[in-house]
């Protein structure tokens, strides 16, 4: 397995980039720190949500005219197998807000010196072991269950991708109102 | 002021940059941000360091790193670019004076679970365990399905997301309540 062990040089480079530019931009918007994570799960500081939300929004406009227009050559959907995903993403959650990081904001935080990010991607590499161990029986049990396949949002409504763009942009821009009025949401910092 | 050298972006200029980065490895590079699968390549070369067989006899390790019966590289586009985050953040807390000055005692773990920065090592490291099973059980993180699911309205991801936020901000006000509130 380790004679093969790098890609290209250019996909390495492009992804080093991106990269560069992912970690900078999670520094910048405050999220590399765990204590700004665990103020979302407190209710406490919305920097998280702000941040997705945003991202989602503006990233959305962008793919989808490029993939309706034809200038990229489609989406990467993960497959809806609707039991792990919801499982996955609670169990992922607990551990979000007792660790304070999701797996990319604990390799920014190393880059900021949390050095509580060296136990958080430790057990991640640990877990990742673990899970590894537990997929033949998960993969027979629980990923078959409501297994929907690659769908989109628009694909299971019928409802346009504009529209459901539409309906998150109008979501931002309440959800920045209600915050900004809101005293005490967002720290001084 | 040169945006470089400011400490802290508002969230939405940083989000909104993000949102432009994912037009970028879409249209370059084919690609969706993402970053969990990333540390189960970590988890494969460690084990395989020990013992080869054991990473090859793993159903899921295959499934990441088999392909048509051979390997498939370790070190690929979100390695390197997984690796390239921490590098990234340095110089962004660099150019804006914004190194963590707790060096990693976040406040609200503290008003709740004290200072001692062992407690915080083994909640994190538990955290991490925890929070890595389910990013791989439901096939992404933040990175690959809150934020690149999302904006393609993938069906999982929007699930993934109502999941995580539901039990993350239970925990969150359960573990880090104000003490006598």
């Amino acid at each position: 397995m380790f004679e093969h062990a790098f890609a290209d040089p250019t996909t390495l480079l492009l992804g080093a980039i991106t990269g560069l530019i992912f970690g900078f931009l999670l520094q910048k918007g405050g999220v590399a720190s765990s204590d700004t994570i665990m103020r979302q799960m407190t209710l406490r500081d919305f920097t998280v949500a702000k941040m997705m939300l945003t991202a989602i929004v503006v990233g959305a406009v962008g793919v989808w005219i490029m993939k309706e227009t034809g200038m990229i050559k489609g989406l990467h959907l993960k497959p809806a197998l609707l039991a792990a995903n919801a499982i996955g993403g609670g169990i992922f959650g607990v551990g979000m807000a007792v660790a304070g990081y999701c797996p990319g904001t604990s390799f920014a935080a190393l880059g900021q010196k949390s050095w509580d990010a060296i136990p958080a991607t430790l057990g991640m590499i640990v877990g990742a072991a673990i899970f590894a161990k537990a997929y033949p029986w998960l993969a027979e049990k629980i990923l078959p269950i409501a297994d929907m396949g690659k769908k989109t949002l628009p694909d299971v409504t019928g409802v346009p991708w504009w529209a459901y763009i539409v309906v998150l942009a109008i979501g931002l821009v309440v959800m920045a109102a209600a915050l900004a009025r809101k005293p005490g949401a967002t720290p001084a910092s | 002021m040169n945006p470089l050298s400011l400490r802290r972006w508002s969230p939405y200029a940083a989000g909104a940059a993000l949102g432009v980065l994912s037009w970028a490895t879409f249209f370059f590079m084919d690609k969706a941000l993402g970053v969990s699968t990333s540390v189960c390549h970590m988890a494969a070369a460690v084990i395989g360091v020990g013992s080869e067989s054991a990473v090859k006899e793993n159903a899921y390790f295959s499934k990441l790193l088999v392909k048509d019966g051979a390997w498939k590289p370790l070190v690929d586009w979100q390695f390197a670019l997984v690796m390239m985050m921490a590098v990234g953040a340095f110089l962004a807390a660099w150019l804006g004076r914004g190194f963590d000055e707790t060096r990693g005692m976040p406040g609200t773990w503290a008003s709740s679970f004290g200072p001692s920065r062992v407690v915080r090592w083994i909640g994190a490291f538990l955290g991490g365990i925890i929070l890595i099973f389910g990013a791989r059980l439901a096939d992404g993180c933040t990175s690959g399905h809150a934020i690149s699911g999302g904006l393609q309205l993938a069906l999982s991801s929007w699930v993934f997301m109502v999941a995580m936020f539901a039990t993350g901000v239970t925990t969150g006000l359960v573990l880090y309540r104000r003490k006598g509130a």
